[in-house]
């Protein structure tokens, strides 16, 4: 008794990944940092953003922002599905404007920091991030 | 609730008046995006703390509005000005309205 049995797998490809991640909205990254800023002119610099240049691993990027006299500062990552990571609002016991924590990069992309400084201007800077292994459910 | 929610947190045990102190603190969470999917394509839905704030003597130090985009057991690391002894409260907001709290004391000297 011959038994013959083929398997084709022509639809059912086993790894088939493709990417979930939407079209980054940059439209939408500048309606919140307009929400944060109330539309305000914001100055280049003022703000430090550090974060590493490659991060293996996208699920958890240490990042660390600061900047003297700011009372709040967003996080925006620009390539991430949804762009707001966090943002610091500073209150009278703060010691410096500081703050580290880790955050999920869906993939290589810029991350915006904006500060409110407590005489009501803003400032900006942004750093780009190349990220090796995708966070976000990626 | 989400299971095994554990706060660690690190404030120094004393310190000078007006002094600067780092506090580092984290939060076992798994901080479910909302992005993802499971085994059969479907949305894995968000369970994610959405906010975090330190106070000590009841004035705030920070406070934080979280995003998904916070990585799983989030963890923060800042700088208060103490100026007297105290507790300093740490208290996590979660998605399903659970509230974590953690106090710790400072002596000054």
């Amino acid at each position: 008794m011959e038994f013959t049995r083929r398997e084709t797998m022509a639809t059912g490809g086993a790894a088939v990944l493709t990417a979930m991640m939407p079209v980054p909205s940059f439209a939408m990254v500048d309606d919140l940092v307009d929400e944060f800023t109330g539309g305000a002119d914001m100055a280049e610099g003022g703000v430090n953003l550090v974060a590493p240049e490659i991060a293996e691993n996208g699920n958890t990027v240490p990042i660390e922002v600061s900047a003297d006299g700011a009372v709040a500062i967003m996080v925006l990552a620009t390539g991430n599905p949804l762009p707001p990571v966090a943002t610091f609002n500073f209150g009278p016991l703060a010691g410096e404007s500081r703050a580290k924590t880790r955050i999920r990069l869906a993939g290589t992309q810029d991350i915006v920091a904006v500060a409110k400084m407590a005489d009501g201007s803003f400032a900006r800077t942004q750093k780009t991030v190349k990220v090796t292994i995708g966070g976000c459910g990626g | 609730m989400a299971k095994g929610v554990r706060p660690r947190v690190k404030v120094p045990k004393t310190a000078s008046s007006g002094d600067v102190v780092t506090i580092k603190c984290l939060i076992s969470h798994k901080m479910e995006s909302g992005q993802r999917k499971d085994k059969e394509g479907n949305k894995i839905p968000r369970s994610i703390i959405n906010r975090f704030t330190c106070s000590l003597a009841g004035e705030t130090i920070i406070d934080v509005a979280m995003e998904p985009a916070i990585s799983t057991n989030p963890y923060f690391e800042f700088d208060a000005t103490v100026t007297e002894s105290g507790d300093f409260k740490f208290v996590w907001h979660d998605d399903d309205g659970s509230v974590y709290e953690e106090v710790k004391t400072i002596q000054v000297a």
